[in-house]
């Protein structure tokens, strides 16, 4: 039960170890993917929410661990 | 058909980002081989591959069945999760915020386990157990990382010949050193993968939703250096900020 237990905290945590940075990545994600369904948002501008949302919390995550 | 550039960087990807995962696993099997003897080790890591072996042949199958746009933004947005996770760390502890993973503390570490262990009567068990639970985890990860940057551009066997690629290199440098990998620059390795890793979800989110990259793959490229410029931005800010506490005490 211990190495289940194990194996499924490590699956999740493959993903998630930041709540914030994983929290804000599923937003930016669900956001971009709705307004390019239901907005019919330019390729060029979905591509580019895209990249510089996740650099931007990149940085929010990485800056706001080194400042703890 | 996929261009050579988009080849190239699945098969690095993947063999970059199976090194790191190989490197540790081998760890804790050599802890285990060392302290306990090989036939706990190679038990237990035999049957965490074949657990493996059993879930891709059972699940690998299924991914065919799902519509591509939707395997793109899956996988995509797994990956942006996982890349960001990867890069955050490793720009941590390129900053020295986090401590870097030593090979040697975690063979340390797990040889001291084994050794409390010894006069326990499933000690041999155990031993195994350690094994088995490090290839699977490991595993597992290589397994989502090859079918991550191969399977949405039908590359799955060049990103699993990359980690194959890698399986053996460290195996067989691990047979001749005897001891653990620590040399490999894994801190830098995590770094370019988790540049890469990014960069693939990225690509593939966008796709996903249906979004055409300007240059079509070659956008890839692009995003790779967009993507690790920022990374090199970041872990700049990171160490000035370190730096101004101390330059506010010299004065």
């Amino acid at each position: 039960m211990k190495v289940l237990r194990t194996i499924v905290d490590e699956t999740i945590g493959m993903f998630i170890d930041d709540g914030s940075l994983a929290l804000f990545a599923a937003i930016l994600i669900a956001g971009v993917a709705l307004a390019a369904k239901l907005l019919a948002m330019p390729d060029l501008l979905v591509c580019g929410t895209l990249l510089l949302g996740c650099i931007a919390i990149l940085a929010y995550s990485a800056i706001r661990a080194a400042r703890r | 058909m996929a261009d050579l550039s988009t080849i190239l960087s699945t098969v690095t990807a993947a063999f970059l980002a199976s090194v790191v995962e190989v490197v540790e696993a081998f760890t804790i099997i050599l802890a285990v081989g060392l302290t306990r003897g090989w036939r706990p080790a190679f038990i237990g890591s035999g049957l965490a591959l074949g657990l493996l072996l059993v879930l891709v042949l059972v699940f690998g199958p299924l991914l065919t069945l799902v519509p591509i746009h939707l395997v793109q933004f899956l996988v995509g947005s797994l990956l942006i999760l996982f890349g960001m996770r990867w890069l955050r760390k490793a720009i941590l502890r390129s900053a020295g915020i986090i401590a870097l993973h030593d090979e040697e503390k975690a063979f340390a570490s797990e040889t001291a386990q084994l050794a409390r262990q010894k006069d326990e009567r499933r000690a041999d068990y155990l031993a195994g157990l350690a094994a088995f639970k490090a290839v699977l985890l490991e595993g597992a990860e290589v397994i989502f990382i090859v079918i991550a940057v191969g399977a949405t551009r039908g590359l799955t066997l060049y990103a699993g010949l990359g980690a194959l690629a890698a399986l053996i290199l460290v195996m067989l440098i691990g047979l001749i050193v005897h001891r653990p990998l620590s040399a490999v620059p894994e801190n830098t390795l995590k770094f370019v993968v988790g540049i890469m890793l990014t960069s693939f979800g990225i690509f593939w989110t966008a796709e996903g939703v249906g979004a055409d990259w300007p240059g079509a793959d070659l956008a890839l490229l692009a995003i790779f250096a967009i993507v690790a410029g920022a990374a090199g931005v970041i872990l700049g800010a990171i160490r000035r900020l370190q730096a101004k506490p101390l330059a506010g005490a010299k004065s």
